[in-house]
């Protein structure tokens, strides 16, 4: 049996697809965190020189992670609906924007809370802060420019280069504290060496790491199914959807291409 | 109950992390069904205004 995965690519089609999904991926994201907390805070000890300051990095770097990982998929899916000219792709990716911008936020956030007590200060100029605060611009940037352009095809288009264009900035996050003397720590971990961390406490921010994962994709599919809804309003099978009216009257799926 | 809010001293900027990501969510989550809701709204007043 072969899987056309085209179909799939038509919105009329991955909108039941996506709201089959959600549930799934959004209860997921609870256990997960409900697990995560738990070890994180009942099972993970006390740090030895932290104390129990530490604990704000099972959320800090779980959003980092996400906040650029996010990015790179949103300019994959830019990239995908420039080659193709496929209008779900860069509908994907304008559902990951706002969730990515929150991650981003979180995280400096997040960080800010924890350099206090740690480093002593809420914000320094450092390389691996700076590069992420242009991370959480750059995604207000994309949503902006989107914004700033009517025509939803023109603002696929040029919101697309400009999230290309932006993806430079997460390998200068990645290994900015490799590359510059920073206040901020070194990897916790990595594929090379051996996490310097107590497995415990490992098990709880990798838990967490998931969850963030889950919770992204389940809110990302509620949003493009809303994003779908709004662009496709004209379609027979929208409006029979929004009417309760029986689908396929007209018996084709419109598109915005046949406006 | 005492030690899980002051957290060894730093219960005050421990509860600020997680009480900002626990609102960003309740936010994140509030406006993903408010945007849904008004998406739907706006097909369903499309849909009218051609054949009311």
């Amino acid at each position: 049996m072969t899987i056309s995965w085209f179909k799939y690519s038509a919105p009329a089609n991955f909108y039941p697809l996506a709201g089959r999904m959600i549930p799934w991926f959004a209860g997921a994201a609870v256990l997960l965190t409900v697990i995560g907390m738990y070890i994180g805070f009942v099972v993970a000890p006390t740090d030895a020189t932290q104390g129990e300051a530490y604990r704000i990095i099972f959320i800090h770097v779980p959003t980092a992670w996400m906040a650029m990982f996010g990015y790179c998929v949103m300019a994959g899916w830019c990239a995908a609906s420039l080659i193709w000219n496929t209008r779900l792709s860069a509908m994907m990716a304008q559902a990951l924007a706002p969730t990515g911008a929150m991650f981003a936020f979180v995280s400096l956030w997040t960080g800010a809370f924890w350099g206090r007590p740690t480093w002593g200060t809420y914000w320094v100029w450092d390389a691996r802060l700076t590069s992420t605060l242009i991370l959480l611009f750059l995604y207000l940037g994309y949503m902006a420019l989107r914004a700033a352009i009517d025509e939803p095809r023109r603002a696929d288009r040029a919101s697309a280069l400009l999230a290309i264009v932006g993806v430079i900035n997460v390998p200068i996050i990645y290994f900015s504290v490799k590359w510059w003397n920073t206040l901020h720590q070194g990897a916790t971990i990595s594929a090379t060496a051996a996490p310097k961390m107590a497995h415990t406490m490992l098990a709880a921010m990798l838990v967490m790491i998931f969850a963030a994962w889950f919770y992204a994709i389940a809110v990302t599919l509620h949003r493009v199914r809303s994003i779908i809804l709004e662009r496709e309003a004209h379609t027979d099978w929208v409006r029979a959807l929004a009417t309760g009216a029986p689908a396929g009257q007209a018996g084709r799926v419109g598109t915005e291409a046949s406006r | 109950m005492t030690g899980m809010l002051s957290m060894g001293g730093y219960g005050f900027y421990i509860w600020c992390s997680y009480g900002a990501l626990a609102l960003a969510i309740v936010v994140e989550v509030w406006s993903l069904r408010r945007r849904r809701a008004q998406a739907l709204e706006l097909a369903r007043m499309a849909a009218e205004e051609e054949n009311p």
